[in-house]
């Protein structure tokens, strides 16, 4: 059912390409990767998702062999790459700056790496011909980068790392430093690029939006942790923990005990909602267990009458409204001082025939039962 | 008070002043060096005759020629030792003794030259005692002085351009394929190859006019112009000094000027090609 049109691109093959076991590199005491555990198939757009400093660049510079793990192992296409030096590896990456050679012409930057092969002359410039075109800059050949805007220096960037055909392409906040707007059109023609190469490719990113529209898989991280992997959808909409819950898009969390426990239905006492929130499937654990609910904006419905009286309801006041266009944003403020958001659509209030509430008119939210996603961590 | 862009009358007055203070020294030298009284306070009309003379005097000539000599070697020697010491000082970070290295390498900037001169004197006595070499002093003993004291300036301005630039460039050019000693050799070496320059240029002005360290080092036979110069002073000043003094004002300025000049027209190139491909970029195509 979560299964996207872009998880049917991923070959299928059961073996993974990349592997990388119980990873951990620690700088004195503190540890910044703390134990990953990751498996990627072949041809795949993984994305490493995490707020600054959670330990994404350690990982991949661990993978490109720019740091040693303090333990741990990383297998790449059947090899035991743990060891192996940068140069001895077959894998390039992408780094935030571009780090391109200023003293170098856009050609001769992409040469570089086939020069260390000690490729013949001829085949270089093939190569090089074929990798300018990849990315549209062949008129660019002979500039240095400075002469270069931000998007076209990021693309020379990427030919460079891609000019050497690398088993595994490593790609460090790949637009990172563009623009919004120059962002945005730029991540659809990375992954056409990239699915057009067919390489296999992880990318860091500490921007959800980006990681969703460009990976075909996430894995969440935080402190050094992974917390969840999975498609997109997966994530968004089956979170398994707060973390992740409440950094992939706006959520509401309400906390509490679980008070009653059956197959078919979960009741949590909430202070914070000032009642009880009902899920209509069972969970795992025991009665009277701190769990949290989460419940998406746009699940959260506003009411100006009271709606059938039960679980999931509650009364408040309009706290704020964010007008965004064709929708709004509701800030409900409830009795026991929590903001709640709800997400409304433009001519909702105007298609019921009922006048829209404003600042500091009373109102009622309610969801369904089906709609709270239950967290034990 | 300060207003914007123009100076108030009294701080352009302390400028001048300064300037004045600065300058007129120099200005009177040059103006003397054309005077055709030996006399160095009475102007007796106006002459080249002291050029003249200059260039026919043997111990002034060996003079020069010597002081060039030991600028070019130190300079040489110490851009390399230097250079080597200003990237080990940007690139690694901690080993053991790091900081004492770092303390050691710039010493030489803030010791007392007399310490410096002394201490490389009694040195250099003390292995011609027990290993016969340096078996005098002269041409070597000098260019090791200023070797030592020239390449603590080389690392000090090598080592500042390293940490300006991306560390990442090394590290790609090792993801790309490329070992240690090529990463030095094609991607760092070219990088900071400005500031080799600027060392090296640093390097020859300061072993051209060193005088303390060089008055500990030199023997018999050995005597750079800094010397000469002094030491013909210290009979009472002379117009001949005053015309090569005057020679190097103007080959000195001539070499700062095109230095500059280069610079700065590397410098313009480089903003106005940014600047174009700004331009280019402006206009944000629509996707597709
Ligand atoms: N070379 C290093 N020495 C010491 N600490 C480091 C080093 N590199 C990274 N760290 C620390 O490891 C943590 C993770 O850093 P990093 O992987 O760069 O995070 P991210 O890329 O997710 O922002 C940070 O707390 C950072 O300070
Ligand atoms: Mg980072």
């Amino acid at each position: 059912m979560v299964e996207t049109v872009k998880q049917s691109a991923v070959s299928q093959s059961e073996t993974p390409y990349l592997r990388i076991s119980n990873v951990v590199k620690k700088f004195g005491d503190t540890a910044a990767v703390d134990g990953v555990d990751l498996e990627i198939r072949k041809n795949e757009i993984f994305a490493l998702l995490g707020s600054s400093g959670c330990g994404k660049s350690t990982l991949l510079r661990m993978l490109a062999g720019m740091e040693r793990p303090t333990s741990g192992k990383i297998i790449l296409d059947g090899e035991d790459i743990t060891g192996l030096a940068p140069y001895e590896r077959p894998i390039n990456m992408m780094f935030q700056s571009y780090a391109l050679f200023p003293h170098m012409s856009v050609a001769d930057n992409i040469a570089f790496g086939l020069k260390q092969d000690k490729l013949g002359k001829g085949e270089i410039d093939a190569r090089v011909a074929e990798m300018l075109d990849l990315v549209q800059l062949r008129k660019y050949a002979s500039r240095k980068p400075y002469q270069l805007s931000g998007g076209q220096q990021q693309r020379v960037a990427l030919a460079r790392s891609l000019a050497k055909r690398p088993k595994l392409l490593l790609l460090d906040e790949p637009l990172g430093a563009l623009d919004k707007k120059l962002r945005q059109q730029t991540q659809l023609e990375l992954v056409g690029t990239l699915e057009k190469v067919g390489v296999t490719c992880i990318m860091v990113t500490h921007d959800q939006e980006e990681a969703m529209t460009m990976a075909t898989r996430i894995g969440i991280m935080s402190e050094g942790q992974l917390l969840q992997i999975g498609t997109p959808a997966e994530i968004y909409d089956y979170p398994n923990c707060r973390f992740t819950a409440e950094f992939i898009g706006e959520t509401n969390v309400f906390s509490g005990p679980v008070v009653v426990d059956e197959p078919d239905r979960v009741e949590i006492e909430s202070s914070d909602l000032g009642g009880r929130v009902w899920v209509d499937h069972g969970i795992t654990g025991p009665k009277g267990m701190q769990v949290w609910a989460s419940v998406r904006p746009e699940d959260v419905h506003v009411h100006v009458v009271p709606p059938a009286a039960g679980a999931n309801t509650a009364k408040g006041v309009v706290h704020d409204i964010a007008y965004l266009g064709s929708f709004s944003i509701y800030h409900v403020k409830l009795g026991s001082g929590k903001v709640v958001k709800s997400m409304i659509s433009a001519n909702h209030w105007h298609e019921n025939n009922v006048k829209a509430p404003t600042w500091g008119d009373p109102v009622y939210i309610s969801w369904r039962p089906d709609m709270p996603v239950v967290l034990t961590r | 008070m300060y207003n914007g862009n123009k100076l108030s009358p009294f701080l352009k007055g302390v400028l001048i002043v300064g300037f004045l203070f600065l300058y007129i020294p120099i200005i009177s030298l040059i103006a003397y060096s054309f005077n055709a009284s030996k006399l160095v306070t009475v102007w007796g009309g106006f002459s080249v005759k002291w050029y003249g003379s200059l260039f026919q005097n043997d111990q002034i000539i060996s003079a020069v020629k010597l002081s060039i000599e030991i600028a070019l070697a130190s300079a040489s020697s110490a851009v390399v030792l230097g250079t080597i010491a200003g990237f080990v000082l940007a690139r690694f970070k901690r080993y053991t003794g790091s900081t004492l290295f770092a303390g050691m390498m710039t010493a030489p900037m803030v010791m007392p030259e007399v310490i410096t001169g002394l201490s490389m004197l009694l040195l250099f006595i003390s292995l011609e005692q027990f290993i016969g070499v340096p078996s005098e002093r002269g041409f070597f003993t000098i260019w090791v002085g200023h070797t030592t004291l020239c390449m603590a300036y080389v690392s000090v301005v090598v080592r500042s351009r390293l940490l300006e630039i991306d560390q990442n460039l090394e590290d790609a050019a090792m993801d790309l394929g490329a070992r240690p000693l090529k990463i030095f050799f094609v991607i760092t070496l070219p990088l900071v190859s400005q500031a080799i320059a600027s060392g090296f240029l640093l390097s020859i002005t300061l072993s051209l006019d060193d005088l303390v360290t060089t008055a500990f080092l030199s023997g018999p036979g050995s005597t750079t112009l800094p010397q000469v110069i002094f030491s013909k002073v210290r009979l009472g000043l002379n117009p001949e000094i005053n015309a090569l003094a005057a020679i190097t004002v103007l080959v000195v300025g001539t070499v700062v000027l095109i230095a500059n000049y280069l610079m700065l027209n590397a410098q313009r190139k480089r903003e106005q090609a940014i600047a174009a491909a700004m331009r280019e970029a402006a206009p944000v195509p629509v996707a597709g």
